[in-house]
């Protein structure tokens, strides 16, 4: 194997900057708290000196930088685990020197956190369908958008949450088709196809919201919203209990599609086959494998996921439709395909991580903190070109992902 | 002159005028289907449609005229400022619009996608804002190095895009999304701190930019149209004379047609994807000084609007070429400068500006489409001329 240093040097980097924190660390401590309320055993809050602390995670980065070094010039590869455990030191690292003298509510932060990830997560397993048959998919914002205007219109018309969800999965289903289409069939640039369906969306859905809807907000954008339900015995778990297993039936849904897309994808024949088109269509097309539509299928599938994750914004949190509610929630998703390397389950962590990082941004502005809420949010962001040039780990896509097939 | 006329008759352009029309009847349909006096009289279509029709009728005249009116020449004014503002203000949107289109066309010919254009217009205002309030020149001078200012921000923001394509193989595509959402934010926090905050000033908004700096507003006050826009004509000529007869340009276009030939040829790779997004940047940005030195006087969060989207599809509609970019800007001009009439006086929400365009681009990215629903003959034989006018 070629040696690579981008990722010691990526690591190096950061290493650098957990460095010269620990070196400004102010002297206090940092209390954390794991109560949520519901809980039958209360832990006690703990509080961690900050200086002591910022050290140890910045001495933890320096072991595993140093082992990446090492392995890098025995031509190894660095492993994923080693990313992950930098990463939750640096982070772990930040929240303790941003809290100093405060309370962290880590419970409640983390309950914050998920429902943010929930359309992210939704959004990526989007693209993880699409990408992995070979369909770039830009237009997750798009998808997520119809998703949440559609779940609105029908769930306030019908009084039906269900019917609200179906509709949600059929709108985000039919935009990814019109992504299909033109892509496939059309053989227009997946690229371009997508942000121009994502701006057509934002178009209609403002358009019947600022004419149809507002007419009568009452009858047609005031849909009922999901209750949470408290899974018995496992919700009473502390920290974890409230965090996954008192959520609405929205949160349910993405823990069953994390697994089944997972699975599906790499435990199933119908998954093998879907990764075959989507790294060397021609090979799948000689031995019978229909490529287009298993192109259409996968992609229109991934598009009903996202407009499920889309009726979140409507159903599960605010409880009505807005113009543009979306507000980039489907990049940010693209983003954690990405960094997730085109894998549900660590797509689902990078969304987890992105979910937490703007969550993070909403407390510390109640907290008053002086670090800018703009740097926070931009950090999915940043992170993302991070990991595309390369700085943690080779990033490749789906080798045929972007190319249109065209049957000779 | 005999080319012109050649372009407007082949089949490319009956496509592209094609497209632009079922673009505007969809948007037609839609504008009639929310509209209430349609709703309502479809709901006794049965008993009286020629009142259904009527309103049908009514409600889409109604919107075009009104986008005619604000876009075009307002016929219905009093005075004639207002019958010939629309006019102007057409052209004050096409200036922008049409000078990021440049910047994305630039990128298209060498095979590049730039879809960064918002973060490159923000930063060209950003620069150009900042030399613009805070540095003090005389006149003839400050003007010139806030333009330069702007266009080096963008140029390097671009090029930087360029640089860890050369350097690491990041996909620009992906990378040129993020770099939106980073200047976006950057832009908002930039408009909280001192350094870019009017005094005293609540909103994020920075202090109004010194007259020296401001584009020449040579038809007077009440019209926003400025010197920026015979700028933007200027560049329609520089870009062209770029990729069709310089050196530079034609490494462009060979990048753009394969790269791994122009490498044998002798072409540095590395530092063309470089300077292709530095210029591409520097288009975006020039286009972000007309806005903040021309159009408005402030630099405030939306000073990107949606030209960045805006960019691309004309870039896309002309065909990556400077004049057909020129073109596609003043008709997108036009429906911007409209949309805002038309939705003051018709109640018809300026997003379907967006849905107009965004078919547009879907129906000219999709020629066998546009043929299908217009049901041209002889399809192979206008697939042939179309890949010939390519």
């Amino acid at each position: 194997m070629k040696r690579s240093l981008k990722s010691p040097i990526g690591l190096s980097i950061f290493l650098i900057i957990s460095l010269w924190l620990s070196i400004n660390a102010p002297a206090g401590s940092t209390l954390f708290s794991f109560n949520a309320g519901i809980e039958v055993i209360e832990i006690p809050d703990f509080p961690i000196p900050v200086i002591p602390a910022s050290w140890f995670f910045t001495v933890l980065a320096l072991m595993v930088t140093a082992f990446s070094w090492l392995l890098s010039f025995q031509r190894k590869k660095v492993p994923l685990w080693l990313m992950i455990i930098f990463t939750l030191a640096i982070v772990l690292q930040i929240l303790v020197l941003l809290f100093v003298g405060e309370m962290f509510p880590v419970t409640q932060t983390l309950q914050g956190s998920l429902a943010l990830s929930v359309p992210l997560i939704f959004g990526a397993l989007a693209g993880v369908l699409s990408e992995r048959v070979g369909v770039i998919n830009i237009a997750i914002e798009g998808q997520l958008l119809a998703g949440a205007f559609a779940s609105a219109l029908i769930a306030s018309i019908t009084g039906s949450l269900t019917l609200g969800l179906i509709a949600a999965a059929i709108s985000g289903g039919l935009v990814a088709g019109i992504l299909a289409v033109f892509s496939i069939k059309y053989v227009v640039d997946q690229i371009i196809v997508g942000v121009v369906v994502n701006v057509l969306i934002i178009g209609l859905t403002s358009f019947f919201y600022s004419t149809v809807m507002t007419r009568d907000l009452v009858a047609l954008n005031q849909p009922p919203r999901f209750d949470r339900i408290d899974i018995p015995v496992l919700s009473q778990i502390p920290i974890i209990g409230p965090l996954l297993f008192s959520q609405t039936v929205i949160v349910y849904l993405m823990y069953l599609a994390v697994a089944v897309v997972y699975i599906a994808l790499f435990k199933t024949r119908w998954g093998l086959r879907l990764r075959a088109v989507g790294e060397f269509p021609k090979a799948a097309d000689t031995v019978g494998i229909k490529v287009f539509r298993t192109r259409y299928m996968s992609v229109m599938l991934g598009g009903a996921l996202a407009g499920i994750g889309g009726a979140f914004f409507t159903l599960g949190a605010v409880g009505s439709f807005s113009k543009e509610m979306t507000s980039g929630a489907g990049y940010i998703a693209l983003a954690a395909l990405i960094f997730g390397r085109w894998n549900p389950l660590l797509a689902t962590l990078a969304a987890l991580m992105f979910g937490f990082a703007q969550n993070l941004q909403s407390i510390l502005s109640i907290t008053g903190s002086d670090v800018p809420s703009q740097f926070l949010l931009m950090l999915p962001y940043a992170l993302t070109i991070v990991a595309v040039a390369g700085l943690v780990g080779k990033v490749t896509g789906p080798a045929a992902a972007g190319k249109a097939y065209i049957k000779s | 002159m005999n080319n012109v006329v050649k372009q407007i008759f082949n089949a490319s352009s009956r496509l592209t005028a094609l497209a632009i029309l079922s673009a505007f009847l969809i948007g037609g349909l839609l504008i009639a289907f929310a509209n209430e006096e349609v709703q309502i009289t479809s709901s006794y279509l049965f008993s009286r449609p020629t009142d259904f029709l009527a309103a049908v009728w009514n409600s889409i005249f109604g919107a075009y005229d009104a986008l005619f009116r604000g876009a075009i020449y307002n016929y219905k004014a009093l005075d004639s400022v207002s019958m010939i503002k629309p006019l102007t203000e057409t052209l004050t949107y096409a200036t922008p619009i049409t000078l990021a289109g440049l910047g994305m066309a630039v990128a298209f010919r060498s095979g590049l996608f730039n879809i960064g254009g918002t973060g490159q217009i923000i930063f060209g205002a950003m620069g150009a804002a900042w030399v613009g309030f805070s540095v003090e020149l005389p006149a003839l001078i400050h003007l010139p190095v806030a333009v330069i200012a702007g266009v080096l921000a963008a140029g390097l923001f671009g090029g930087f895009v360029g640089f860890l394509k050369a350097a690491t193989g990041a996909n620009e595509v992906i990378v040129t999304i993020m770099m939106n959402y980073i200047a976006s934010l950057l832009l908002f926090y930039v408009l909280t701190t001192p350094l870019f905050q009017a005094p005293g000033a609540v909103n994020p908004i920075s202090p109004e930019i010194s007259e020296t700096a401001k584009y020449w507003r040579f038809m007077g006050e009440d019209f926003r149209i400025n010197a920026s826009f015979f700028v933007m004509l200027a560049m329609v000529l520089v870009v062209w004379w770029l990729l069709n007869r310089s050196s530079i340009g034609f490494q462009f276009r060979a990048l753009g047609h394969n790269p791994s030939a122009s490498k044998v040829a002798g072409i540095n790779i590395g530092i063309t994807y470089v300077l292709v997004m530095a210029i591409s940047g520097a288009l975006a940005g020039l286009a972000g000084t007309s806005q903040v030195l021309g159009a408005e006087k402030y630099l405030t969060p939306s000073v990107a609007a949606s030209f960045g989207f805006d960019a691309i599809t004309v870039a896309l509609l002309g065909r990556s070429k400077p004049f057909g970019v020129l073109a596609a800007g003043l008709l997108f001009g036009a429906l911007r400068a409209g949309a805002v009439i038309m939705q003051a006086n018709q109640k018809v929400p300026i997003d379907i500006v967006l849905i107009v365009q965004s078919l547009v681009v879907l129906f000219i990215a999709a020629p066998p489409l546009v043929r299908f629903m217009f049901r041209l003959s002889d399809p192979a034989k206008q697939a042939m001329k179309f890949e010939g006018a390519k």
